[in-house]
Parts: structure tokens; sequence; C-alpha cells
């Protein structure tokens, strides 16, 4: 017989999982409306292996194989995986990276709750490494053809030229290095074929779908607004100032935040529970400390963007942060503790 | 005046339950076939029996008294005999029977002489040891003696708060009682008010009891009183915790390990209240409570029973559904599930709850945690339970500690919304159990290593000395055969000789006086001969005496 409490509240891991993956719908939407059918190729083959690479740890593990299967977290996981990956990326790089994200990053460290780094940007940290040049080659806007995008996808790479571009980030950062062509920032970014009104064209759409589903998961009250508060505020006021300070040298924080993964990041990746900070402070750091890392990294970095590293670097410091970020205890906020 | 209301952090809002038993009146349950009593009443003692199997009792008679200062007094609930004297299962959750009085009503339920108590011209320690021999106990649920809760405490009481925010689903016994006997509730109140010299009252009660909050207030306006506020809380469960509505009404939050009395404030229950008034203005002693019967019965409501009625008896009033897979003695966010239903019902009950598998269900399989923090948010005590709950599955004791368990109040909040279906107040019951074994043998391992200690340090002394006695003894060994020696080298033996006879003489003496005084019969009426052979045996044995002297001295 169970003790009490004996009635609880409706709620379940499943529930939570699947209103995330409910959330990221509008931010979706956008993606395919702009850049095509491609990514929903991504969305399948990541979410399948997902669930086979979870099925077979599942099993290996001698753990009850639908109670987790069901749980819907591997679907979360490949979803961001598909989503932060180019969505003309080859077949097996999102397989790989599922792989990894589900088998190394996950079941290793001892499944759903364990782990201490975030699948999905482990997932895309490795490929990134590993893959440089397939990471980065994205569609262009309205080359929407999906026949085109398929065959990128499963077949010839020779398609590829006829649809990828520089994402915007990527494009500022090549300008960046080249002294000479420092000149030009301010046109590129005026320029609307590439970076469209606010965080590169087309990208702002899809990242106002991201912030929609975030308000949803706000609502919903499955994350609280320190961690995307903390991130988008932190992206903006380091942005802001070092655009202030030499607007030729660096984007300012309308683009910053409206560019490549950060609304993603902001409301789905760094809060993540499992591996981010839990306490109402820590949370604060935590968000802020991998906003500034990603700033660091998209403008001084080697790679395309930064949110990845950043998250994961943010990951290891969690359980510090959470360990000095202990909110007072009832009754125990008064240090002195006897003045009524 | 309403004063500004505060917030406590935390809290859930479970389905409140509340109509199917608020809205019919409080009835009287008819009289059981026997009565079993506890004389364990109040949450800390023991109290102790003063009644003999086959004794007749009168309804309100002391049947146990207090004893200790932790105690109160047990009373017979109706008139009738006592059959037995012996252990019964309890409402406890160990289920382990306790010794309890039984009583079988004779069913004139006759009571003994009530006198009121004169409360105004007593002193307030009087009044207290009144209240503690009519059996005043807190009715909300702890059962703490309320005469050692009326005491001044170190500062003196400033706020009395009188709790009828009834926050627990399906409970009505306060919301009834405040309908239907306002009044007397808060004329309880102002006697507490009167023993503990307090300058305020706040009656706080859940808005979801607007009857309530209506009936206190014109009982209020009614008796004229200015000191004393009725203030609709905010429903949310566990707003009737205690901490928690003083922090509510007042502000003030208490830690773990602090008295209320500590900042000024006592707290009682409405029932409580009404107790003292009864037992005060009636001189009736507390035989009998309010509980509310609900859950899955087709006919819930709220019942006057007497206490030690067996649940047994009282169900049928309340008609429970065929489906009836268990009972529980509270509400269902803290209840207890009942083992037996022969367990009577005791001044802590204040409802007993019928449940089903539709009711409550049986809890999905337990996942592991995401760290959602869900618990974190509704935990009133501010704790962040999911840290808790890694410490206390990997045992580590000290962390939970560090991380405040015992501030823990078990409201069981954070297993409500938990959507991993972890039961995380199981855990945190297992830690503190564990965490108070622990220190149970620690404290006796401590005994027994101070017993050690002070075995071995005697050992050590006894040693030393028995060293230092046998050094001495070499040592007037000796001495004593250098004396032998020099008496053996002299030449005479006549001073002996002559010591001998004084010696024989005075012993003659003595045995003279000896026989004037006592006359033993192995020595009365003695020959001279036989006296003469006495004599020199009582010189041979001063002689020996003599001789042993040092050895003796030694020896002592």
């Amino acid at each position: 017989m169970n003790n009490s409490p004996y009635s609880l509240k409706p709620a379940s891991v499943q529930s939570v999982m699947l209103r995330v993956l409910f959330a990221l719908l509008p931010g979706l939407a956008a993606y395919v409306w702009l850049f095509g059918a491609g990514i929903l190729v991504q969305i399948v083959l990541a979410s399948v292996t997902a669930l086979a690479a979870e099925a077979v740890m599942l099993k290996l593990r001698g753990k009850p194989l639908m109670m987790f299967l069901g749980d819907g977290s591997a679907l979360v996981t490949a979803w961001l995986i598909a989503l932060t990956f180019p969505s003309i990326a080859p077949w097996w790089l999102t397989v790989l990276g599922t792989l990894l994200a589900i088998v190394v990053a996950k079941h290793l460290y001892g499944g759903l709750g364990q782990n201490p780094f975030n699948p999905a940007m482990v997932a895309f940290a490795l490929m990134i490494v590993a893959y440089p040049l397939l990471m980065s080659q994205w569609p262009r806007v309205g080359a929407t053809d999906f026949a085109v995008q398929w065959e990128a996808i499963f077949g010839s790479r020779q398609v590829l030229d006829a649809v990828t571009m520089a994402t915007p980030l990527d494009a500022l950062r090549t300008v960046l290095r080249d002294p000479e062509q420092r000149a030009m920032i301010g046109g590129i970014l005026g320029g609307k074929a590439t970076f469209g009104n606010i965080g590169g064209r087309g990208w702002e759409w899809i990242a106002a779908g991201y912030f929609l589903g975030g308000l949803y998961l706000l609502q919903q009250r499955i994350i609280t607004w320190h961690m995307p508060v903390a991130f988008l505020a932190t992206l903006f006021a380091v942005s802001g100032a070092f655009a202030l300070y030499e607007p030729e040298r660096f984007a300012g924080p309308g683009f910053q935040l409206f560019t490549g993964g950060a609304m993603l990041a902001a409301f789905f990746i760094v809060t993540d529970p499992v591996s981010g900070a839990t306490t109402p402070r820590g949370k604060l750091i935590f968000a802020a400390g991998a906003a500034v890392l990603t700033w660091i990294i998209r403008t001084f970095g080697a790679y395309p963007d930064g949110i990845a590293f950043a998250v994961l670097l943010m990951n290891i410091a969690a359980p510090l942060i959470d360990m000095y970020t202990q909110p007072p205890v009832f009754g125990h906020k008064d240090k002195r503790g006897d003045s009524p | 005046m309403i004063p500004k209301l505060f917030t406590f952090k935390g809290g859930v809002k479970p389905a409140s339950h509340k109509d199917e038993s608020a809205d019919t009146p409080i009835r009287v349950a008819p009289l059981p076939s026997r009565l079993i009593i506890p004389l364990r009443q109040s949450a800390r003692a023991v109290a102790r029996c003063v009644v003999e199997p086959g004794q007749a009792v009168l309804k309100g008679e002391v049947i146990a008294a207090a004893e200790g200062p932790m105690c109160t007094a047990v009373h017979a609930p109706t008139s009738g005999t006592v059959l037995a004297i012996e252990p019964q299962p309890v409402p406890h959750p160990s289920g382990l029977p306790a010794p309890s009085i039984i009583i079988e009503p004779d069913g004139k339920d006759r009571w003994i002489d009530l006198t009121p108590f004169d409360y105004r011209a007593a002193t307030a320690q009087q009044t207290r040891d009144y209240l503690r021999d009519c059996g005043i106990v807190g009715l909300g649920g702890a059962g703490f003696p309320s005469h050692v809760k009326l005491g001044p405490g170190e500062k003196g009481i400033d706020t009395l708060i009188i709790n009828g925010a009834e926050c627990e689903p399906w409970i009505t016994c306060d919301d009834r009682l405040m309908r239907e006997r306002a009044e007397m509730v808060l004329a309880g109140a102002a006697i507490m008010r009167h023993i503990t010299g307090a300058r305020r009252i706040l009656v706080g009660i859940e808005d979801n009891k607007p009857l309530a909050v209506e009936s206190m207030k014109a009982a209020v306006e009614k008796l004229g009183e200015r000191a004393i506020d009725v203030i609709a809380v905010p429903t949310r469960y566990p707003a009737g915790g205690e901490k928690q509505l003083i922090r509510v009404l007042t502000g003030i939050e208490i830690p773990y390990g602090k008295l209320s009395t500590h900042f000024g404030v006592q707290c009682f229950n409405v029932g409580s209240a009404h107790a003292v008034f009864r037992a005060v203005a009636h001189g009736e002693p507390l035989v009998s409570r309010i509980l509310t019967l609900s859950g899955n019965m087709a006919k819930p409501g709220n019942f006057e029973v007497l206490i030690g009625t067996p649940i047994r008896e009282l169900l049928p009033l309340a008609e429970p559904r065929a489906d009836t897979d268990r009972y529980l003695m509270g509400g269902p966010m803290m209840g207890v599930a009942l083992q037996s239903l022969d367990i009577p019902v005791v001044k802590g009950t204040n409802c007993i709850l019928a449940g089903s598998p539709t009711l409550f269900p049986p809890p999905p399989p337990e996942m592991p945690c995401i760290r959602c923090g869900e618990c974190a948010k509704v935990c009133p005590a501010e704790l962040q339970p999911f840290q808790l709950y890694w410490f206390s599955r990997a045992k580590i004791f000290g962390k939970t500690q560090e991380y405040s368990l015992f501030d823990c109040i078990e409201c069981g909040c954070c297993s409500y919304v938990c959507p991993s279906r972890i039961p995380l107040v199981d855990y945190f019951r297992f830690a503190k159990g564990e965490i108070w074994a622990r220190e149970k043998e620690k404290a006796a391992a401590d005994i027994a290593r101070q017993r050690y200690e002070l075995r071995l340090a005697r050992e050590e002394r006894e040693k030393e000395e028995k060293a230092a006695k046998l050094a001495a003894k070499t040592a007037a060994g000796r001495e004593k055969a250098a004396a032998t020696l020099a008496i053996a080298e002299r030449p005479a033996a006549t001073p002996e000789d002559e010591a001998k006879k004084s010696l024989i003489a005075a012993a003659l003496e003595r045995a003279k006086a000896q026989k004037e005084q006592a006359h033993p019969g192995n020595v009365s009426n003695l020959t001279p001969e036989q006296e003469a052979e006495v004599a020199a045996i009582e010189v041979r044995r001063t002689e020996i005496r003599e001789m042993a002297k040092p050895h003796l001295r030694q020896d002592d």
C-alpha cells in the first residue's frame, strides 16, 4: 500500500515532452514555409533513429521498454537535432548525430534524467567539429524545391550549389576576419538579400515562431522566465554594448537575437532541466553565462554558431552553480533567526 | 481593521471536494456497542489508567490521569462499565497496538456532575491545569496538549491565531463547526486570550468557505469583540499548516526547531477553541469531537462522535460505496491509510475518507527525476525536494540535513505535482527515519563508549593501586622480618611473659564485665577452669590481632 499523498495531479514526463514538441511547431512551420520541406525529412530521420537507438539501449540496459520509449524525451532530442542541423545535411550526418546523442550523451551516462550534457548539443558539437563543411551548408531562402533538397539529403551533393548559401552569421564572420572588408559590414547587414530586416532573411520569422512556442511553455509552467530572459537580455546587453562601441565591427543586438539558434536556445535548449542549473538564481547565472559564451564564440570563434559549445560549457558548471545558489529555506532567511 | 495579508511560497490547488459533506448539518452519531480509548491521547505522553475492569464509570469521569508535563487526562466518553484494559490497534502508521481502556456503554449516557470553571477568578496556571484535567488537546490532528501551548513561553503571547483554514480536500468538520457554533468557538478563543494575555485574535479561514467566514464575522459583531479579526485567506493547500497560516496572517516565518511563542504567536484549531469553551463554560471534559465522513460514500457528512468509537461502527452512517478499497484517517494529502477498521476515533481524528481505485488510483510507475523543478516551485518550506531526493536515494544523509531535510513538513505538495510520479515524501520520511535511527544508535554507542572508557580508567586505577599496595606490602614484610630477627636475637623472654600475664588479667577482667552485661547462653555459669580457658583463648586472639594489625591496615 502506498502512502500519502493519495491524490495526485495528472502529470507525466510524457505530457511535459509532448508539450515541448507542440511548442516547437510554430517555429517549424515558419522553417518549412521559408526553407522548404527538407527539414521535415530531417525530423523524421532523427525521430526514427532516436526511437530505435533508445529502444536498443533500453533493451541492453534491461529497462522497461514501453515506459521509457513513450516518455517522449528521445523525440525532443531528435527534433532539436533536426532543427539545429542544416536542413539539407546528408542523411547519415543526422543519423550519426542522433545516435551519438542518444547512445553516448544520454544512455551511457545513465539515461533519462542522468545526462550531464544536453544530448542535442553534444550531437551538434561533435558533428561540427568532425564535419565543419557539411554542418555549414544551409539552404537559401526561397529555394524550396523539395526534389533538390531530397537529392541533397539522400543522393548526390552536386546539386548543392543551387540551393546553399552562407548563413548570415557565417557571412558576417567571414567578413570580420578580413580587415580590408570590414568597411563593408554596414552594407552587408543592410543587404536585404542575405540579411533580411532583422536577423537575416527568413531567420527572424523562424525565431518569432520559437518565441511564440516559448511563450506557450511559459504559460504551461514547463519552463520559468529565468532562463529565456537571462539568455536574451544578456545577449542583448553584450552585443548592444559592443555594437555601440564599434558599430562597424560588431553586429547589433537585434541581429544577434533573431539569427541562428538564439531563440531556439533561449526557450528550448538552455532550459533543458536535466543538464542545466535548477535554482532560480542558478538559472539566471547559467543562461547569462551561456549567452556571453555564445556571443564570444559567434564573434571570435571558428564555427558558424556558438550556442552548442556555450551550452556544453555551462552544463559542466551547472552542479557548482546549483550548489552556490541554494535559495534560503522557509524561516531561515533572517540570519539572526530570532527577531520577530 | 483588516490586517495586511502576506503569502507563503509554493502550495498546490487540488480539487477541494468540500461540497460533498459541507452542506448537511452536524449529526450526533449513535452510541457504539463499545468504546476503545487509547491511553495515549495527547501527542507526547501516555496517561496513567485509574480504573479497573468491571468498574462502572459515568460520562466525563476521569479514567486515566495526566502524568508529567506533556500529558492530559482521559475521560469516559459515556457511562458504562470498564470491560478491560489491554493493547488495541490505534491510529498510527506502524499499526502496532497500544494500551487502551475498553468501555461497554450502558446506554444511559449519564454525565458526572458538571460544574463550570470560573476562569476569571482563577490564575492562568489554575486554568491551564483545569484544561489539562479536562483532556484538551489540539483537535487539528497533531494532538498537542493545549495547556502546554497556552503557557507563557519565553516572551509572552501577543497574537492568538485561530486556525479555521481547513486546507485538506474533503474535510469540512471545521467548516460546519464555524457555521453552526461560531459563538462558542469565539468564546473559547476569548478564554485562551485571557489565559495567555494576548492582545489580539486572528481567525484565518480559507476563502472557499464563505459561509463559515460570514458566520464567524456575525458572531464577532454579536459579541461586540474589537480585538478579533476574521480573515479570509486565499485557498491554497497547505494554507492551514500552522507555519503557513502564521506566515499569511502575520508575515512571521517560524523556522524549524523554534516554537511560535518565540515570536509571540500561538495557533489553535477552531475545534480546540470549541473544546476549551465547553470545558470552561459547561465543565465538560473532551469526550467527543466532530469529524467528516466523506470520499467514496453515498451520504457523506459531519458527525459528532464519541472518542473511542470504533471506525467500523461509524461507517454505516455515511454508507460507503461497494468499490471502496481503503479508508484514510485524515485527508488525501497527509492522511494515513487505516490498517484495521477496529481502530477507534481519537482526539486528533478529523476525517475518515473512503477511497476507491477511481478516486485515488494507484500511482503510475516511478520514472527517473528529470529535475524539472516543479517540486521546488510548490514546496511551502521552500526546499529543493529533487535535491533532497537524490541525497535520500543515495543515502547521503549528511547532505540531506545540509539541504534542510528536517524543515520538510511532509505536506505532500512535491509528490502531488511530480511528473515522474516519484513518491518524494516517502523518500523524505525514510531519510528522516534513518537519521533518527542513526542518532539513537550513535547516542547508544556514545553511552557504551563512555562506559568502556570509564571501565578502562577504573581498571588502570586499580592496577596502579594494586602495584602500590604490593610495593608497600613488600616493604612492610622486609621491616617485619628485620624486627623478628631482632626479637630472636634477644637473650631473655621475661618481658614477654610478664606482658602475657597482664594481658590474661585484663582479659579476665573484660570477660567478667561482659558476663555481667550480657549473658550469652554458652558462656554463663562457667567453671573457673573454663573461664581460664576462655581467657587464654582471648589472649591468643589478641596476640593474633596485634600481629595482623599492619596487614589489616593495608587491606582496609
